[in-house]
């Protein structure tokens, strides 16, 4: 078949070293090349994160260096108000797009994608390519901000028009520091919609014989499920950013009202929408919590699978509960403006379906439970953090019944609560789907095993850390305690301090923990133990590659042939419990689905 | 204009034909059934990735007109500052260079199906409606380069009213989308005479391009309306 031979010849092994590491057509070179961007990209998250947190329990404490982070934003080493929201803009930023967004989707995606459906390669490898290099170029100027004369923007990760739309007359970084943010996150769109095209046409396609749909890991269909949503919420997200920036270099008014007096300057611009970027960027918004997550769901069902010997209670209903997810994510986003003054009827429109999205996470995590019920799990690092995602998962959820109600929401909208509620739900249980992948699959990727008594270490500080963070806010919240402030002067928030010191600290030791994390990474990626082909006895195809890591082309000569559903354990074979997807052995016990 | 080729290009075989399953097992109806299996049927279809991908990309640029043409609803709405304009005469004119340009790439695209299927001799007749594509295409972005000077001698700039704001907003959007399309359709034209060009490449670059053409007629009637 000639197109397979000009595919092929796209697949000869890359002799250079900038072809081979650098600037690489293989799908796992990128993904790795991802999974490094997004280590990168927690830890400045995390850095940042401290700075605010120190301010917040501590202000006007001088923190030692902090102005050499910035020459007019903290004089005297201590932060200026300003410069706080600037670092919380930037914490957001980052981490919801370069972390949540990167690691889960993009990193382990672009690796084991290919692999688990048989393909040798994405079907466009160059657009694989430069959706990376994309992102990286993304991140540059998102960076390069913190070096134009005023700092970045200050105006949150949402940026709200008009403050966003109207120059530095808002603040500081609120000119050039917003046109990089938005060419920034424009970046970001279109090398997400390169990556998603990639995802989308190698599941449809790629999959090598006898891998039918319903015979996908969970994982694939997770990552399948989150393209199809990254493609329609990015390319949303895009023209948003063209036209905030036309804003601001082109004079035109497509989000600042007429006669708009800012620091005592009436502002030449007429009669823009100041709400539609709200409804522009929370179509992307909220979709993208569901990108950030759904992976990380896919990830653990699969981590958990493994461990537990047996399949989930229903691949199926998992899967369609997924779906559900994707497609009510587009209609719920207006609840994320219940407070922006809209009409009443709209709110209850809105909170209906937020309600309803509860019910396929419901599900979810009753399946999760019940299948964990009773199983006998194989305790370890991977299985632990997975065990960690639905404790996060759970936790964080529950908040959601309340902030649903438009009722409720009012009054915990700018509060704490809500801090608390999107940091456990969203980032801390992304990033426990991010380090059970890690576990589970770093074998594969590397070749070496990651050392167990480091990793439960990590476990333990880490859960325990994120709840003692995270958990508080909640109760700041009820209090009363609102959020984006920088300073507590209030009466009613002094006797909130003390809580927000044990936070600061809570996060700075869980932050620390981080670093047993890096070091048995990095420890373990070269003097690890030498890992088998398929340490955890699993059954899916990245564990039937000839090599560990795999080959360039993934299987070597020939692809594999599949002949069972993706999770046949607990059945009676010649090696163990379980059947390999790859095996042609029959399987008496029928766990078959499809 | 286009150079002597000696050989057919190198043709996909059509679907309908029984085909040889081959050890990748990548795509196609033949190949996604095991000879050893016992299970039930699979019946997945897959086409080659390049028709998926191309349903997929058009996807995402509906997706972001869409977003467009709320927004343009949302700000003409919420605003008093709204002047008409009227839009610049030679747009109808690039319009049916556009429709045209859709007419002969698909005489190009049947020319060469023919030829693929070795059903005509010579490919001399395929790549010259492939040569009158690519320069109606780069006549319509001219002429919308013409419709921004028409304006601007009007004094109606970007910044003026948010009704210009739109206008050059889309069209320059479209615009580089149709240049995009350009640069597929010179690819399939230089795959073309070097035999190499694809069936599915070809269908992809002209789902394109009609799709630029459909979009093309959308913002019309829209700007049309609106403006």
């Amino acid at each position: 078949m000639h197109h397979l031979s000009a595919r092929e010849a796209q697949h000869l092994k890359p002799a250079s070293f900038i072809r081979k590491h650098i600037f690489s057509l293989d799908h796992k070179v990128i993904g790795k090349q991802y999974y490094v961007l997004a280590l990168v990209a927690a830890l400045i998250g995390m850095v940042l994160s401290w700075l605010m947190r120190i301010h917040l329990a501590w202000t006007n404490y001088p923190i030692p260096s902090l102005h050499l982070l910035s020459a007019n934003g903290a004089p005297g080493n201590v932060m200026t108000p300003e410069y706080y929201l600037q670092l919380m803009t930037m914490h957001a930023t980052i981490m919801v797009f370069f972390v949540l967004t990167t690691a889960p989707f993009a990193a382990f995606g672009n690796y084991f994608l290919p692999i688990q459906v048989g393909a040798e390669d994405m079907p466009f490898p160059h657009f694989n390519m430069m959706s990376f290099w994309l992102t990286f170029s993304s991140l540059l100027v998102l960076m390069s901000s913190f070096f134009v004369a005023d700092g970045p923007t200050l105006g949150g990760w949402t940026q709200y028009a008009p403050l966003s739309a109207v120059g530095s007359a808002s603040g500081p970084g609120q000119g050039t520091g917003v046109v990089l943010w938005a060419t920034a996150i424009g970046l970001f769109c279109i090398g997400q919609l390169l990556g998603s095209l990639n995802f989308i046409t190698t599941t449809l396609d790629m999959r090598t014989k006898g891998m039918s749909m319903w015979r996908l890991p969970i994982t694939v269909w997770a990552w399948f499920i989150t393209s199809v949503m990254g493609l329609t919420a990015f390319a949303v997200l895009m023209p948003a950013c063209i036209l905030l920036i036309l804003d601001h270099v082109a004079g035109t008014s497509f989000f600042v009202a007429s006669g708009l007096v800012l620091n005592d300057q009436l502002l030449p611009h007429s009669g823009g929408s100041t709400l539609l970027w709200q409804h522009l960027f929370w179509f992307f918004g909220h979709p993208e919590v569901y990108i950030a997550i759904v992976p990380g769901v896919g990830i653990v069902s699969h981590v958990l699978i493994a461990n537990m010997r047996r399949p989930m209670l229903s691949h199926r209903v998992l899967i369609y509960s997924m779906g559900a997810l994707a497609v009510l994510s587009y209609m719920v986003y207006g609840h994320h403006m219940f407070v922006s003054g809209m009409n009443p009827v709209s709110s209850l429109a809105f909170s209906f379906p937020t309600l309803v999205i509860t019910i396929p996470s419901t599900i979810i995590v009753v399946i999760w439970m019940g299948s964990i019920y009773g199983s006998k799990l194989r305790i370890n690092t991977a299985s632990l953090f997975a065990l960690g995602f639905v404790s996060m998962f759970i936790s964080g959820g529950v908040s959601g019944f309340f902030l649903a109600q438009p009722s409720i929401d009012i009054m915990l909208h700018a509060t704490y609560f809500v801090v608390g509620h999107f940091h456990l739900v969203m980032g801390v249980a992304a990033i426990f789907g991010i380090f059970s992948g890690t576990y589970f699959w770093f074998p594969k990727m590397f070749g070496r095993m990651m050392s167990e008594t480091l990793g439960k270490i990590h476990f333990w500080l880490t859960f325990v850390g994120s709840y003692c963070i995270f958990m508080p806010f909640h109760y700041l919240g009820i209090a009363g305690n609102v959020r984006r402030y920088q300073a507590f002067v209030d009466d009613y928030t002094q006797p909130l301090i003390p809580l927000h010191r044990f936070i600061t600290v809570a996060a700075i030791l869980t932050g620390l923990a981080q670093l047993i994390f890096l070091y048995n990474l990095i420890h373990s990626r070269f003097w690890g133990k030498i890992a088998p082909d398929n340490p955890w006895e699993a059954t899916t195809l990245e564990w039937s590659t000839p090599t560990t890591p795999p080959p360039h082309n993934n299987f070597g000569d020939k692809l594999p042939e599949v002949f069972h559903d993706p999770y046949q354990y607990g059945v009676e074979s010649s090696v163990g419990d379980y059947v390999m997807q790859a095996s042609p052995e029959k399987v008496k016990s029928a766990h078959d689905e499809a | 204009m286009a150079t002597t080729v000696h050989e057919p290009p190198r043709i996909e075989e059509r679907r309908d034909r029984p085909r040889v399953i081959s050890d990748s097992g990548n795509g196609g109806p033949g190949t996604l059934v095991p000879a050893s299996g016992d299970f039930l049927a699979v019946k997945d279809y897959s086409p080659s990735p390049s028709s998926t991908a191309i349903w997929v990309l058009l996807a995402s640029i509906t997706m972001t007109f869409a977003a467009f043409t709320s927004a343009l609803i949302v700000r003409q709405g919420s605003s008093l500052d709204w002047r008409h304009l009227s839009l610049p005469r030679i747009l109808y004119f690039n319009t049916l260079l556009l429709l045209a340009s859709s007419f002969t790439l698909e005489v190009a695209r049947r020319q060469v199906g023919d030829y693929m299927r070795e059903q005509r001799n010579g490919n001399a007749h395929a790549a010259r409606w492939l040569y009158i594509t690519l320069i109606l295409g780069l006549l319509f972005v001219t002429g919308q380069y013409l419709a921004w000077l028409q304006l601007r001698a009007q004094g109606l700039f970007m910044a003026t009213n948010p009704s210009s704001s739109f206008f050059y907003v889309l069209t320059a959007a479209h615009a580089l989308h149709v240049l995009g399309g350009l640069g597929g359709l010179t690819r399939v034209i230089r795959k073309f005479n070097r035999s190499t060009l694809r069936k599915t490449t070809l269908d992809a670059t002209s789902h394109y391009w009609h799709f630029m053409d459909a979009l093309w007629v959308y913002l019309m009637l829209l700007l049309w309306i609106k403006l």
